[in-house]
């Protein structure tokens, strides 16, 4: 800890002068007559003053000073008894005169004392500096893993529209994951997605294919109309490569409401563009086929690194989008009513919108990551480099 | 399904100056996913010209046999070249690339000096000409397919483009030139020719005899016949070249001939050696027992589901799959068969995936073909045989039908409208849906019949994805999102999250693993033979046979990727997943639950019967595990590093009932896979919640870790049931607080929560409990002082009241209350007293 010495008579000195006895008032008295109320000696002990003061080179030196020259022994100090002294007539001036010179020596001292308070600072400050390059990794850093952030971060675009977050069983039964969702037995389309069957394929579980069966889920436990959004873990028996792995995760969002149409599908996914990727990025849709919805489509956005420039003739080559210009999003579509009549909902009154996405293919184009091992391995190099929000 | 855009043409009168790109375009806003373009012979120029060896000259000084050709390419003088190929005889034609030609590759012919001869040219392989991978030597020409010195780009539609698509299960009319031709010809604007729309003229006879014993698996069954094919007829150029554009390789012509009017029309269509059937066909069910051997040499048990061709000896083919050995064709066949049916695509998928015998005839049935094509395909089989084989077409047609459901859709005229939040009007609704192919009437309510090569449009929203579609989804206006009034995240939501960021602020580093482990990870983590952990859901078709369970712990899969940080180097590492476990639920009696039950599609389930779905899935719990090894704090400049300890494991639980506002209880536990002295049960209440401490030293060694790893598990899920909701605020008072300092000796086995529990009830007691703030122990000694077998526990007791400042009288009061009851409760003897 720095001391920064405190001067007792610099506080004290003021209070102590009171108590110190003065002469005698006396009618006859002339100040000129009195030596120490000479304006010469006044102003010659002023000037000793303030040269001493000057002359002061350490706080301590600048201390016997005070003392001298301020103290209640010094001249000026002596000088001042004597005015209580003089008549009447004569105490203004002769006031006025010493009262001057001690407020000079009075300053002159407050001064000095704060340009060598300065220097010693300087002084002691320069003598406690550390180097301050030291490294300190004392407390090791933590980190949530970027998948886990990214698809809060999907998520919460769609919870600050209003959305709920769904969550539901990862072993699920058949029924939700495939038969609610209008994938008949034997159907190809069951077939496009490899299916990790629990126990047997003829046991009814499977680990979920997709966050679909959320949305029957939904359906079934929350009163109409529904808003929601779930994201979570998803399995297909695809071996792990660069781009494959059996657990992945998806996000989607559904709406099922009155009167919701394909343009307010759009609607939610341009909300959706700019509160991950910005503002003013252009999306695209293009049918596809996905058994729970009907219509369907699948959603590119413009490239928001490029913004569409990498696809033009002479364009520099763009890695996020390789140079297509677009980035292929995710799947969308009308919720099937076949899926509304598995949940019980009327779908002469209702109908509704399903969107979703990849979280690591968002994660790998958003932030450029190369190979799927790296989401998958735990390394800590990797998980550290994204920190606690995305 | 590969479509050449020549052939595309051919039905489509695409405008000529449509680039592939821009057809690939259209039909991807159509809805067809074009993978990829193939730009045969962008890169091949001539002068390629057909060519017929006149001579041939052996070179044999050299290590390999040379040829020194005279080929006549139409000029006054042949052309000299030498060729290293055997495969061709004088009299042969062959395609010849000139000097100054490019051959795919940018390979740039010149005249040159070879093997001592000037070669001027060269005769060129299917390879070198890109025509495909198929067979190496030279490619040598059908007998007047050409004549020498005619053009071979032309003559073999050398250059071309090739969309590649993937068919979604919806659009199976698309893995057909048919199909694509229609939908290219929609999405320009131009007239469509249909390869199908000639239907032959109804046949008298009957041909091949067959029946159909079960309706529901084929609803159509034509056979043609023809005799006296020519076995030794080649398939013609133009159609080898289609073939292999398409990826097929060119067989037979008989082969050749039903795979070509496959890809034409989407129509699979079978060919028998006639010699080979025995008696009547007849299509059924498999019988139990029944085998084949198919066409690619396995031999196969069926299934009483699989649909079969069968004749007097026999299954002959898996219907719509793969044809059998028995009756294929062969070199010598000159009397052939021909089928053309309709199969259930429900019953072809299942069969295909239940012999994993995917072919291109499958693939078309379980998407659903048009069952009105039978006849065509197989009227133009016969034909193309006749002609280009010189066969006789047999009179007669086997022409078995079985109702098939006939569907008639109605829809509101505007229901396009109502889907896509836009108005199309009716002209438009009816112009698309007759684009498609479907029959429509009606005014403001439409019944719309749809093709018969239209299986997947079943209901009004089929209809109006289609005008949609071909409307242009890119026209569909954005409306912005409603604004709804959502409650946010959930309590258990929230508290997930900030456990999360809770424990990566105290510097722990989240993974997420896979779920799957083995038998050998119990063994690895000593479980006990009875342990619960060991009751795990096994999955039926793992990814290695290695890992085939799901996890009731979270362990083994951070041991393993804290496994993997070490083996890169990094030792000092604390992780965190959290995520499910799975737990299979038992009845009372200890059994299985029943599997789930199989709802219906057409109607909500009952609430019995979500419950029964509900009942045989497994408890999911959410854990939250934490893995430490190596050092907790580094050693550095400043000093030693601390290890990583079992404290540290406890720590992190207490970081997550932290978030949770719930208060942590610590008791010594034994339980696998930790330390048995080392090892804390952690409860809320009453409630057991985890474990945490030093792993086992033979967990350790089975795993691999660091010395010393330490752990902790904690179920997540009885956190937040016992999580508090709203926190009451705390009463700060001023009033100056009073400290006492007491060290207790006890012996070295009573745990020091015991201790701890003893002072604060013996604080009660006395009537002071409201006046502790808090109880801390700062310092643990053993040795000398404290005596053998014991230990010194020093404890700050800090006093405040809220309305009075406290009198020492007060203070020491509380303090000797609660060092009588660690006395009688503990043993405890005050240090000193
Ligand atoms: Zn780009």
């Amino acid at each position: 800890m720095v001391v920064f010495p405190v001067d007792p008579i610099a506080v004290f000195g003021h209070w102590l002068e009171l108590f110190e006895p003065m002469s005698a008032p006396n009618k006859s008295y002339d100040p000129v007559e009195v030596t120490s109320l000479h304006p010469d000696e006044v102003a010659r002990v002023r000037a000793d003053a303030l040269a001493a003061i000057e002359a002061a080179s350490s706080l301590d030196e600048l201390k016997q000073v005070r003392l001298a020259h301020a103290g209640d022994r010094s001249p000026l100090a002596l000088a001042n008894r004597e005015i209580g002294a003089l008549p009447p007539h004569a105490k203004a001036e002769a006031g006025k005169r010493v009262g001057g010179a001690r407020r000079d020596v009075s300053e002159a001292l407050k001064r000095r004392q704060a340009e060598l308070e300065d220097e010693r600072d300087q002084r002691v400050l320069v003598e406690e500096a550390v180097d301050v390059t030291l490294p300190w990794d004392r407390a090791p850093r933590g980190a949530r893993h970027p998948l886990t952030t990214i698809a809060e971060r999907m998520t919460d675009v769609f919870v600050s529209m209003g959305f709920e977050i769904a969550e539901g069983p990862e072993v699920e039964a058949e029924w939700f994951n495939f038969d609610a969702l209008n994938f008949p037995p034997a159907h190809p389309a069951r077939e496009m997605q490899d299916t990790f069957f629990v126990e047997s394929e003829e046991s009814g579980l499977v680990l979920r294919t997709h966050t679909s069966p959320m949305q029957i889920r939904a359906l079934l436990s929350r009163e109409l109309p529904v808003y929601v959004v779930c994201a979570g873990k998803t399995f297909r028996t695809d071996e792990l490569d660069a781009t494959h792995s059996p657990v992945f995760h998806q996000m989607e969002g559904l709406v099922v409401d009155e009167g919701i149409t394909m343009a307010d599908l759009r609607g939610a996914i341009d909300a959706f563009v700019v509160g991950m990727f910005g503002e003013g990025l252009r999306t695209r849709f293009r049918p596809y086929f996905f058994p729970f919805t009907e219509p369907s489509g699948e959603v590119d956005m413009e490239c928001f690194v490029c913004r569409g420039a990498s696809a033009e003739p002479g364009g520099e080559p763009c890695r996020t989008c390789r140079s297509e210009g677009w980035i292929e999003l995710g799947g969308c579509g009308m919720v099937n009513p076949r899926v509304l009549i598995a949940c019980g909902v009327d779908p002469e009154r209702y109908s509704g919108w399903a969107f979703g996405l990849g979280v690591e293919r968002t994660l790998m184009f958003r932030h450029g990551v190369e190979d799927m091992h790296d989401m998958v391995e735990g390394d800590v190099r990797f998980t550290r480099a994204f920190g606690m929000e995305i | 399904m590969r479509v050449p855009i020549s052939w595309l043409r051919e039905y489509a009168e695409l405008p000529a100056e449509a680039t592939p790109r821009e057809i690939a375009r259209r039909l991807i806003a159509a809805g067809l996913e074009v993978e990829t373009i193939d730009e045969l012979g962008a890169d091949l120029t001539g002068p390629l010209v057909v060519g017929r060896v006149l001579a041939v000259e052996e070179l044999t000084e050299f290590k390999k046999p040379i040829r020194y050709c005279q080929v006549d390419i139409g000029n006054p003088e042949p052309q000299n070249i030498v060729c290293g190929a055997t495969n061709f005889a004088e009299g042969d034609l062959v395609v010849v690339v000139l000097p100054g030609g490019v051959l795919p590759g940018g390979f740039e012919i010149s005249a040159r000096k070879t093997y001592g001869k000037v070669s001027e040219g060269m005769i060129c392989s299917e390879r070198e000409l890109g025509m495909g991978e198929g067979h190496e030597g030279i490619l040598v020409l059908p007998e007047s397919s050409g004549v020498p010195g005619q053009d071979a780009i032309e003559l073999l539609r050398l250059r071309d483009d090739v969309l590649d698509l993937a068919i979604t299960p919806d659009r199976g009319y698309t893995a057909s030139v048919r199909g694509v031709a229609r939908e290219a010809a929609t999405a320009f604007g131009v007239p469509f020719h249909d390869p199908a729309a000639d239907v032959p003229p109804a046949e008298t006879a009957e041909s091949y005899p067959a029946s159909i014993a079960d309706p529901a698996a084929c609803s159509r069954y034509v056979l043609r016949e023809v005799r006296d094919l020519d076995p030794a007829a080649p398939s013609p150029i133009w159609m080898v070249r289609r073939l292999q554009k398409c990826g097929v390789r060119s067989i037979s012509l008989a082969v050749d001939i039903t795979n070509y009017l496959m890809l034409e029309l989407g129509q699979p269509l079978h060919a028998w050696d006639r010699g080979k059937l025995s008696g009547p066909i007849v299509v059924r069910r498999a019988e139990r027992g029944e085998r084949m051997e198919t066409l690619d040499h396995v031999v196969r048990d069926l299934d009483p589901e699989d649909v079969l061709i069968t004749d007097e000896s026999g299954p002959v083919n898996i219907a719509g799959v793969m044809g059998g050995l028995t009756t294929e064709i062969d070199e010598k066949s000159t009397d052939i068969v021909i089928e053309a049916a309709h199969f259930s695509p429900e019953a072809i998928g299942r069969t295909a995936r239940r012999h994993k015998l995917h072919s291109d005839s499958s693939y078309r049935f379980e998407r659903g073909i048009d069952h009105e094509l039978q006849r065509q395909a197989a009227a133009t089989a016969v034909r193309l045989l006749a002609e280009l084989g010189g066969a006789r077409i047999v009179l007669g047609e086997t022409n078995l039908r079985a109702p098939v459901e006939a569907v008639t859709i109605t829809i509101r005229a505007d229901h396009p409208d109502r889907v896509a939040g836009m108005s199309y009007g009716r002209d438009t609704v009816v112009r698309r849906l007759r684009d498609v192919g479907c029959g429509v009437s009606g005014e403001d309510v439409l019944t719309v019949t749809p093709p018969s090569w239209r299986p997947d449009l079943r209901d009004p929203n089929d209809l109006a994805e289609e005008v949609i579609r071909l409307e242009g989804y890119e026209n569909i206006p954005a409306h912005a999102p409603r604004s709804v009034a959502g409650r946010g995240l959930t309590p258990g939501q929230r508290l997930r999250r900030r456990v999360g960021r809770a424990l990566a602020a105290a510097g722990h580093v989240e993974v997420l693993d896979y779920p799957f482990v083995s038998e050998g990870d119990w063994d690895s983590l000593q479980l006990p033979a009875d342990d619960d952990r060991r009751h795990a859901l096994r999955l039926a078709n793992p990814l290695t046979g290695e890992e085939p369970l799901l996890r009731t712990t979270l362990l083994p899969g951070l041991f393993r990727a804290l496994g993997r940080n070490v083996g890169r180097g990094f030792g000092d590492v604390a992780l965190y997943e959290i995520g499910l476990v799975y737990r299979p639920k038992r009845t009372s009696s200890g059994e299985a639950v029943p599997p789930p039950p199989r709802l219906s599609v057409d109607r909500g389930p009952t609430a019995e019967e979500l419950a029964a779905v509900e009942a045989a899935l497994p408890d999911q719990p959410v854990r939250v595990g934490v893995v430490l090894a190596g050092d907790r704090e580094p050693a550095g400049w400043w000093g030693t590093g601390r290890p990583a300890n079992w404290a540290d494991a406890i720590e992190a639980a207490r970081v997550v009932a932290d978030e949770a506002g719930v208060e942590l209880q610590v008791k010594a536990d034994r339980h696998a896979p930790w330390h048995p002295g080392r090892c804390a049960a952690l409860l809320v209440g009453d409630v057991l919640v985890g474990h945490a401490g030093e792993l086992h030293p033979r967990v350790i060694k089975a795993y691999d870790l660091p010395a010393r790893t330490c752990a902790m598990e904690l179920d997540l899920t009885r956190v937040e049931s016992q999580a508090v909701d709203v926190v009451p605020a705390p009463d700060i008072t001023t009033y100056p607080v009073a400290t006492q300092d007491v060290a207790l000796i006890v012996p070295e086995t009573v745990p020091a929560a015991d201790v701890e529990a003893a002072l604060r009830e013996g604080v009660a007691r006395h009537g002071a409990g409201e006046l502790l703030e808090s109880i801390r122990l700062f310092d643990l000694y053993t040795g000398e002082q404290a005596g053998e077998g014991n230990k010194s526990l020093a404890y700050t007791m800090r006093f405040r009241a809220a309305d009075r400042t406290l009198t020492v009288e007060e203070t020491t009061g509380a303090r000797d209350a609660a060092v009588a009851e660690a006395s009688e409760r503990v043993g405890a003897v005050l240090r000193g007293g």
